[in-house]
């Protein structure tokens, strides 16, 4: 017994590996060019030989990107929390409220969450620009925010709908009004969910690249990977890898520390809203 | 008793009033009943303003953009043209290579993410070691911004740079290639996300259930394929449709590894070009249009013939 | 405190399901009532329209004199305490029974002396501090109530409340829920599906059966005069036998042979007399060892002993008697409730003999019944010949 078991294992650390080996290899090549100097850059080791930090300096140097990642820090983290304090609204009234018209806003949230961005990017562009709008944060936080929402929706109902009913039952009969039962026993106990929630929000508007690329025109509102792409064409680097390589490496360390430390928690997310049905 | 129906209802209706039952019977919504409607519409009101502002109307302005001529470059040569636009794209061999491009890419790219997804969830599910270092690990490629890994496959595969790249070909200016690097970027990227929702199919088929195949003779194919794979049908055809719907959307990828270069254009590519580069509204509204509509007819045949549940379709929780 | 009237009430879900029809109770200031039937037969519906969590279909809801139909649950005054006990998991013990002063506004100082109070009550003073995660079951079932003492309101509902709790917990704290009642002399609605609760319980016991009232009554009352077949199986425990039989003039023929009526049983069958199939219904209870009688009125049969149960106090036999099962649609229900509906040739029998009763499996023994105490149902209506009730 005791060999099998521990060949079993064995053969699992080998599964394992190369699963580690799938996740993190694209992941390590760009962090590896982000530390390679001018010399090695060109030399397609998947392992840097004389690392620096060169590129690091270079991009937070260059008022465009820190400039780049403040717009993405603000708008995102704007974005998250109006899209969760409007998501967690709808999606408690959804979850639990009889009212007129639930079923409709269910089938929306549901299109939104289909509809094709790339549909909407020329009637936004010239709708922001009619209103001034374009290029400005709000200009990007609206369509981030709309675009969170069904998310935000589904996943937090899914919470809500795992909060026994006699709980507001039970507040109902204490004297709450529906909102007071709403706000003072059941969103406390969805902050969980809310908090799992916001970091998928989060994570989708940092994500973004459709639309910080069409709705804006200078580093104005411009997110990172959205200036990054403006990094090749530009001419203030001679080379312009080793930068994008460091600023992927800039935004990309957030989200592997929100993935490290809430795993547990966005799998639960993800899985919650989507496959109950 | 002259009295015509109505009348005697009336009087009827009046005797009841006497003992206060018309009274309840008529006044159908109780204090609780009005107050609960009017807190979830107040609830709701923001986000469905918000996503009507966003995607509804927008839409609607986008099929106005598309039946006119709508073009910047001549502002004042604008006018409405039914549809020109969509005759002028739908006969472009530019939007069929896209479509196509597209199409290749939605289904080679769900085909992979479908069985390398089950394989990573299987891992997930079942491995007996390190298994949140593994369900940690499988989150980074989903977590990551999509231009930030298609810039890293992008250098892997450029000639005297990435590890990947051939000695004496460049693969991100051929077609075939390119086609393969977008989709293995693609995959790359949604495996995991796939992965986690088929693991939740999978946490839902009872382990007593595969003990009892087993002691019925099932090998684990068997059971995989007898058991496992019926239970957890709607949780596939979820993810299949979510990842179908995404994967025809396809962009980011394409615009940093090859910037449509070679044909490789998705169809929101091209539409993105006529938009913002050509600054033709009309046909690239047309061209937004056509996408919406495709976009819509995967979804219906999706429900319609697998019967995918969409998710939170069971909203009304029961009391 | 308040009296309580629910008049003609009626109960249909949105989906068409008919819950609870013609409902019709006057519940006095102070009274205990315990609702009780099988589960599904519209309790807890019952219970949830007075509380306002639903709303009733049609007929009237009366609380001191007011139709409150339309009123939110918190103007109504009730408390309510669950089945799930649905204790505020993010909230002390302390604050979970503070909850409902709070909400009506009431200063802090006050709030901390009547949850002070009732803690004591309930002996949950040192756990004021602690979350309900931390508790026991028991000690949760305390803070339900607790929360629902607090504001002392015009009545309590409560929905199986004890049903989570483990046996012996449970007669425990019946007796404390008994006499929290008494002391505050609060009126209460009570909703189990356990007979032996409703028995002990209350002052008046209302069994529903598919949405209806079947009887109202005290619990002797319910126990002694069963108005048709439905009460009678299901009140008492283990429940009471039914044979099919034949009244003649002088008597009944069933599966345990000819029995006497005795002459009270008979004046209340009269106008009857033509000879007709009944059920018969005969408590455990009242059947004895034939030798540990003496002479007391009754009939005796012999029954093959299957299966013999010391209890201490006495003890079960279960024998198998030749002949046809009672068939009704009242036994069917019970029986489906119980999910014991298998079928065997006979009828099965239980009988709660004396300590001293000397029966032993597989031989035969010589048992006698109590004639006086024996019901009679019509077999078609399954209505009580005997109980003019
Ligand atoms: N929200 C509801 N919608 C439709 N039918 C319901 C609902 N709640 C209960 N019922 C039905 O009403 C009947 C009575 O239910 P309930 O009052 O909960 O029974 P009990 O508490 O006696 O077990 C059952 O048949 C049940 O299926
Ligand atoms: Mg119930």
């Amino acid at each position: 017994m005791q060999p099998e078991t521990t060949n079993r294992k064995l053969m699992w650390w080998g599964v394992n590996a190369i699963v580690l080996l799938y996740a993190f290899v694209p992941v390590l090549w760009i962090v590896s060019l982000s530390l390679k100097d001018d010399a090695t850059l060109n030399d397609g080791n998947y392992i840097p030989t004389s690392p620096s930090n060169d590129s690091y300096t270079a991009i937070f140097n260059n008022p465009d990107f820190l400039r780049a990642l403040m717009n993405s820090i603000g708008i995102c983290i704007i974005a998250t929390l109006i899209a969760i304090a409007f998501g967690t609204m709808a999606a408690y009234a959804i979850a639990r409220l009889d009212f007129p018209g639930k079923r409709t806003i269910v089938a929306m949230a549901l299109l939104v969450s289909m509809f094709p961005q790339i549909a909407l990017v020329t009637p936004l562009f010239k709708i922001e620009t009619a209103i001034g709008l374009f290029d400005t944060w709000p200009g990007l936080i609206i369509p981030y925010i709309a675009f969170a929402l069904p998310l935000a929706i589904y996943t937090l109902s899914a919470f809500f709908r795992e909060i026994p009913w006699d709980l507001e039952k039970a507040a109902k009969m204490d004297g709450a009004t529906p909102y007071q039962a709403f706000r003072r026993v059941i969103t406390p106990l969805a902050m969980p969910g809310i908090f799992t929630t916001a970091i998928l929000v989060f994570i989708s508007c940092w994500n973004d690249f459709l639309f910080a690329l069409s709705l804006t025109s200078t580093s104005n509102a411009r997110t990172v990977p959205a200036a990054m792409s403006y990094f090749t064409g530009a001419t203030t680097f001679e080379k312009p890898t080793g930068p994008i390589a460091a600023a992927a490496v800039v935004i990309t360390i957030p989200i592997v520390i929100f993935v490290l430390v809430f795993q547990r928690r966005i799998v639960a997310g993800l899985t919650s809203g989507a496959v109950k049905g | 008793m002259t009295a015509t129906p109505t009348a005697a209802a009336a009087e009827a209706a009046e005797d009841r009033m006497d003992d206060g039952t018309t009274e309840i019977a008529r006044q159908r919504h109780t204090d609780a009943k009005r107050a609960e409607r009017k807190l979830g519409l107040m609830l709701v009101g923001p986000a469905v303003f918000i996503m009507l502002a966003v995607a509804a109307y927008p839409i609607i302005y986008a099929f106005w953009l598309s039946l006119n001529k709508a073009d910047l470059r001549q502002p004042d040569a604008n006018e409405f043209i039914w549809f020109d636009n969509y005759v002028t794209v739908l006969s472009s061999p530019i939007w069929w290579t896209a479509f196509g491009v597209t199409m290749l890419i939605t289904i080679v790219g769900a085909t992979l993410e479908l069985i390398l997804g089950m394989l990573l969830a299987i891992v997930m599910h079942r491995t007996i070691v390190g298994r949140g270092l593994v369900r940690t690990s499988a989150l980074v490629p989903y977590a990551i911004v999509t231009v930030v890994a298609a810039f890293s496959w992008r250098f892997a595969w450029t000639q005297g740079l990435g590890w990947l790249a051939p000695e004496n070909s460049a693969p991100l200016t051929e077609f075939w290639p390119s086609i393969g690097i977008i989709i293995l970027a693609e995959v790359w990227k949604t495996v995991p996300f796939m992965a986690l929702l088929l693991m939740a199919g999978l946490a839902l088929v009872p382990e007593d259930l595969l003990k009892a195949a087993s002691m019925d003779g099932a090998n684990a194919w068997k059971r995989f394929w007898m058991v496992t794979v019926p239970l957890i049908k709607p949780a596939i055809l979820v993810a299949l449709l979510f990842r179908t719907l995404d994967a025809f959307r396809v962009f980011d990828n394409i615009f940093i590894l090859t910037s449509g270069s070679n044909q490789t254009s998705s169809v929101s590519m091209v539409a993105y070009s006529n938009l913002i580069r050509g600054l033709n509204l009309g046909i690239g509204s047309a061209m937004s249009v056509l996408i919406f509509i495709t976009t819509g007819i995967i979804a219906f045949a999706f429900i319609k013939f697998f019967g995918a549940a969409a998710p939170g379709s069971d909203a009304e929780g029961k009391r | 405190m308040a009296e309580i009237v629910l008049d003609h009430v009626v109960k249909r879900y949105p989906d068409g399901a008919l819950a609870v029809d013609d409902f019709n109770l006057e519940i006095a200031d102070g009274e205990f009532i315990i609702l009780v039937g099988p589960s599904g037969c519209g309790k807890s519906t019952t219970l949830n329209m007075v509380a306002g969590l639903e709303d009733i279909t049609a007929g009237k809801l009366i609380i001191d004199g007011q139709v409150v139909n339309d009123k939110a649950p918190k103007d109504r005054d009730i408390a309510m305490v669950f089945q799930s006990y649905a204790l505020y998991p993010h909230m002390t013990v302390g604050d979970n029974m503070g909850f409902p002063l709070r909400l009506a506004g009431m200063d802090k100082a006050t709030i901390r002396k009547k949850v002070e109070q009732a803690a004591e009550m309930l002996e949950l003073t040192q756990h004021l501090d602690r979350k309900p995660a931390n508790l026991s079951g028991g000690q949760r079932q305390r803070v339900a109530m607790g929360r629902a003492i607090v504001r002392s309101p015009k009545a309590f509902l409560m929905d199986e409340p004890l049903s989570n709790l483990d046996a012996k917990l449970r007669v425990q704290m019946r007796t404390q829920i008994s006499r929290i009642q008494k002391n505050l002399g609060t009126t209460t609605l009570y909703v189990t599906h356990d007979q032996t609760e409703a028995m002990t319980l209350g002052d008046r016991v209302v069994v529903m059966r598919s949405g209806v009232v079947q009887q109202v009554g005290s619990p002797a009352h319910l126990y002694a005069h069963p108005a048709n077949l439905f009460v009678a199986g299901f009140i008492g425990s283990p429940s009471m036998n039914f044979f099919p039989g034949r009244l003649r003039p002088d008597g009944v023929v069933t599966a345990l042979g000819e029995a006497k009526l005795p002459d009270q049983i008979r004046q209340a069958l009269d106008g009857s007399t033509a000879e007709r199939e009944v059920i018969v219904g005969i408590r455990p209870e009242h059947f004895e060892e034939a030798s540990l009688v003496g002479d007391k009125p009754g009939a005796t049969f012999d029954a093959p002993i299957d299966i013999v149960e010391a209890m201490g106090s006495d003890v079960y036999a279960y024998f198998t008697m030749k002949g046809d099962q009672a068939r009704s649609k009242d036994l069917e229900d019970l029986a489906k409730d119980t999910g014991n509906d298998l079928h065997s040739g006979g009828v099965e029998v239980t009988a709660r003999l004396d300590a001293a009763a000397n029966v032993q499996r597989g031989r035969t023994a010589r048992l006698w019944y109590d004639t006086s105490k024996i019901q009679v149902f019509d077999g078609a209506s399954g209505k009580n010949l005997v109980t003019t009730d």
